[in-house]
């Protein structure tokens, strides 16, 4: 191999398209390692934090697609100061000055200003794609600039941001000539949309395959613009509530059984119930439905529309369907793999609610099931054991029973053994949240059984250090852990130091831990950033070592402590 | 630490069973989060100044709320201005508003204040408090999380030692807190039953309704629990309030009113909801009835087909010549634009287009107004 030239080598390694294998090769030798690290384009930075952006790019100068989270997953219930850190702006200050030819930026709870979404748009010249999953910290003004310089502009995806709306006309600064959108996601906008200009972009854009609309964006407008997409594949749908009797509702009609491509079906913000026969003729091509947003359809009407998506492997759905909609899901749905059901309520109790029941029929019905997210009012051990039994397949399991430390509703006993008989079955189980009433031995059985597993969520569980150990010695590929509210301390913390570099990152917040366990920590783990979160202000008056902390994030980096973190949280 | 007890299912009896934390006796005053449903758990509230309680609860006195804000999960800067407590106005009546008490004291308030002030609550150990009681207490409501100020002897351990009740100040008192803000379902048409006596808070803002925050339901709330992305939450707490405000009109979220027009010949009808300002309305009511406004010109003289031109739909429609109003619950026929738009579309019954000498009587200003623009 060595006799080759080396475009020939690139050629091959081309075909490489894992990063875990390209890793590998550029471990081979010299001449591979440069190679590689020239023709390396996708870069994946899991943590922000854990490298620089000067170093990013001494390593692969090549980098086209780049993916940065920021924030700690448990950013997303409010558990961190929204001042905690991960800003974009110095990396695409970084990457612009190196000039590096950036063409898809992918980020996740991060802040992104609108300065930075500013210099994107007129660093890089050909860049296509970008992508904010729960980010924060822009305004359509940001938007606007995207629109305007980003000439070859493919994607724009917006997803659950935090967007401030200065009602300017970001639509309308999509130039004439811009032509390439091939997906555009605004649904998370909460302002006024210029409807004319989205008509007219639509009209222009003959590769749109994606859309999502925000709320805003009523009937007749997205009846005009199927009739200009009726190539689309993914719709988000804003606003769907109109006269049925109108001639607006009947040419919707017609255009929606012009969508022959429509796979994908999402939004429905604004819903009249009675409007949703309009998508019932392409009920049967769909793939994946996503009505978690979708307020106020009765379960009747919900399963109604369920009945006829026979060929549905995605479904984001409300508790409101209630148990017996989900035995429609089990009956109709039988290629199902991935389901989640929200909370429509999530503080209260509701008729609405769906139990163990529900999801046992799920399991009954849906054997290819492999992903799971499942608000529930209660659970019992036999359900998760009929469960575990039923669904081998699951990768991503995630209960959350609203009460956090309900026991098993018909037994009173803890929920140790229906989870252990998941993790026990499920040999492929990646993602894990637990809930429910649960003492030390439900980690035991993780710690034993769950091989693979790669990220677990903990709250209000365990009984005492023994818990989180079992965890840690155990779960060899353990790469993210959050515990929140659990008996853990200083013994669970310092046990096995180095695991932590092993992983990505542990968050513990509300547990046993002390400052001055962290401390220690600290000190011998000088790769590790040791994070305490402290909002309360008393803590500076009195920083005793015994003092237990309130929020400890750690996590592996390659660059020492960061220097943009707020007053209150401090790198020990 | 025994995990705390969480929310239990208010009203109906419909309580969890859920573990006691053996460290809670129930008996004394803790800190509790308020959290809004309309926001974030708890961790979007900020400090505000808050006033009233009610007279129902004088333990409440005994509580040191501290200051609450509002402010939206994911904003980068807190609101720090006083906000009330706001609830669906339907409900109000019945579901007593958080007591939103100034703080007592000093030192908690600061730190409270920080607390709050970075957007995070401490959750737990806030809970636990009055967990016990929940199922002797008439919180049938179920609770609301407080950032209770405390005596002084509460506020070293307030917030952010993330350590489990039994510290004497961390309990909390319920039933004799009134400040258990008793909120209801804001999102939900289910009616919650509406908290028994002692919880009712009606103290400050009790008639007030905003349309954005609703209070969130009577469950006891723990800080980011249950697992729900902000987005999420908000976004489902707003679409739901707006379902639930429909006032019997066919199908939610449809609000027809008719609207005539003197000299037409026959009726219109307008689907409210698809405004979101008088200005949308005008303009829409413009074109449905532009077929019978040209010839008659406002008293600019300008020609009918001008009429499109919004400003001039302005003066048509508050000209000499036209004035929109409409008939309200009452059965008043009221000139339009007066009061806030959904105001507006709450109280309004039909529309009525008035013309001549009708309407001089009602909008002399607008007269003027035209009369300025010539």
């Amino acid at each position: 191999m060595n006799y080759f030239p080396d475009e020939v080598i690139e050629h091959v390694f081309d075909f490489v398209t894992s990063n875990k294998d390209r890793n590998t090769i550029s471990l081979v030798c010299k001449s591979w390692y440069r190679i590689e690290k020239f023709s390396r384009q996708r870069v994946f930075i899991g943590n922000c934090y854990a490298i620089s952006p000067e170093r990013l790019i001494g390593r692969f100068p090549g980098v086209k697609s780049l993916t940065l989270k920021g924030k700690p997953h448990f950013a997303d219930f409010n558990l961190v100061p929204h001042d905690w850190g991960g800003f974009v702006y110095p990396w695409i200050e970084a990457l612009a000055r190196s000039r590096v030819n950036l063409e898809e930026l992918r980020m996740k709870r991060m802040v992104v200003t609108d300065d930075a979404l500013e210099l994107i748009s007129r660093a890089f010249v050909n860049f296509k794609t970008l992508v904010l999953v729960s980010c924060e910290g822009f305004t359509t003004d940001g938007l606007a600039a995207i629109a305007a310089n980003c000439r070859f502009l493919r994607e724009l995806d917006l997803q659950e941001n935090e967007v401030e709306d200065h009602r300017g006309q970001w639509l309308n600064c999509f130039p004439e000539s811009c032509t390439s959108l091939v997906s555009l996601n605004f649904a998370c906008l909460k302002g006024d949309i210029n409807l004319a200009a989205l008509e007219r972009l639509v009209a222009r854009s003959p590769n749109l395959k994606s859309l999502k609309l925000s709320r805003a964006v009523p009937l007749d407008t997205l009846q005009k613009i199927l009739v200009r997409a009726p190539q689309l594949v993914d719709l988000g749908v804003g606003s769907f509530v109109h006269d049925p009797e109108s001639e607006t509702y009947s040419k919707l009609l017609t255009a929606i059984e012009k969508c022959k491509s429509m796979r994908s079906l999402s939004g429905f913000l604004e819903v009249a119930a009675y409007c949703l026969p309009a998508i019932y003729p392409i009920c049967s091509s769909l793939t994946s439905l996503n009505l978690s947003y979708a307020p106020g359809i009765p379960g009747s009407e919900l399963t109604k529309l369920i009945r006829q998506c026979r060929k549905l492997q995605r479904l984001w759905i409300l508790d409101c369907i209630g148990d017996k909609g989900l035995g429609v899901v089990a009956s109709s749905c039988k290629d199902l793999q991935e389901l989640r059901v929200f909370p429509s309520d999530p503080y209260g109790v509701g008729n609405a609610a769906v139990t163990e029941e529900g999801l046992v029929a799920i399991s009954k019905g849906c054997p290819k099931l492999n992903s799971l997210l499942y608000f529930c009012q209660q659970m019992t051990n036999a359900a998760l054991q009929t469960v575990a039994q039923n669904c081998p397949n699951f990768i991503r399991f995630r209960l959350c029973i609203l009460d956090p430390t309900k026991p098993d509703s018909s037994t009173d006993q803890p929920l140790d053994e229906g989870f252990g008989a998941i993790v026990q079955s499920c040999k492929g189980l990646r993602r894990l949240s637990l809930s429910g009433l649960l003492t030390d031995q439900v980690f035991s059985f993780i710690g034993k059984f769950a091989e693979q597993l790669e990220m677990l969520s903990i709250a209000f569980a365990g009984n005492s250090d023994k818990g989180m150990l079992y965890v840690l010695t155990g779960c060899k590929k353990i790469r993210k852990l959050e515990i929140r509210d659990c008996p853990f301390g200083n013994i669970a913390l310092l046990t096995d130091v180095g695991k932590y570099e092993t992983m990505r990152s542990l968050w513990m917040s509300s547990c046993d831990v002390t400052l001055g366990g962290c401390k220690t920590l600290a000190k011998k783990m000088p790769r590790l950033n040791v994070e305490i979160i402290n909002e309360n202000e008393e803590m500076e008056e009195c920083i005793d070592d015994r003092q237990k902390v309130e929020k400890m994030y750690l996590y592996r980096t390659l660059v020492g402590p960061r220097k943009d973190a707020p007053e209150h949280v401090w790198t020990l | 630490m025994s995990p705390p007890l969480l929310g239990v299912e208010e009203g109906g009896g419909n309580t969890s069973t859920v573990a006691t934390s053996p460290s809670i006796d129930g008996d004394c005053l803790g800190l509790k989060e308020r959290n809004y449903l309309g926001l974030s758990d708890c961790s979007s509230v900020d400090s505000s100044a808050v006033s009233s309680l009610s007279d129902e609860n004088k333990s409440n006195l005994n509580l040191k709320a501290t200051e609450l804000t509002l402010g939206l999960p994911g904003s980068q800067s807190h609101e720090r201005e006083p906000k009330l407590c706001l609830l669906n106005s339907g409900k109000l009546d019945e579901k007593p508003l958080f007591p939103l008490l100034p703080l007592k004291d000093g030192i908690c308030s600061s730190s409270v204040q920080k607390n709050i002030a970075s957007g995070n609550k401490r959750g737990f150990s806030d809970t636990i408090d009055g967990f016990s009681e929940l199922k002797s207490s008439k919180y049938t409501e179920g609770n609301w999380m407080f950032h209770a100020t405390g005596p002084s002897s509460e506020t070293a351990q307030c917030g952010g030692q993330g350590k489990f009740p039994g510290n004497a100040g961390m309990k909390a008192m319920l039933p004799s807190r009134t400040s258990g803000a008793q909120s209801t379902m804001p999102k939900e048409a289910l009616p919650k039953p509406a908290p028994e006596g002692p919880h009712a808070l009606n103290g400050a803002g009790a008639s007030q309704t905003r349309a954005s925050n609703n209070a969130p339901a009577a469950k006891a709330q723990v800080v980011g629990w249950p697992p729900i992305r902000s987005f999420r939450k908000n976004t489902l707490a707003t679409t739901s309030k707006d379902n639930d405000e429909v006032d019997g009109k066919p199908g939610p979220g449809a609000l027809y009113v008719k609207v005539s027009m003197d000299g037409a010949p026959y009726l219109r009808k307008v689907d409210l909801r698809n405004y979101s300002t008088y200005q949308e309305l005008s303009s829409s009511l413009e074109k449905m009835f532009s077929g019978f406004t040209i010839g008659q010109c406002g008293s600019n003289g300008t020609p009918g087909r001008e009429m499109l031109n919004e400003s001039k739909l302005r003066d048509f429609l508050h000209g000499s010549e036209y004035v929109l109003t409409y008939e309200d619950k009452d059965g008043d026929w009221m000139l339009v634009g007066d009061v806030p738009w959904e105001m507006f579309i709450d109280s309004c019954k039909r529309l009525k287009i008035m013309k001549g000498a009708d309407a001089i009587g009602l909008a002399p200003r607008a007269v003027e107004k035209s009369k300025a623009r010539n």
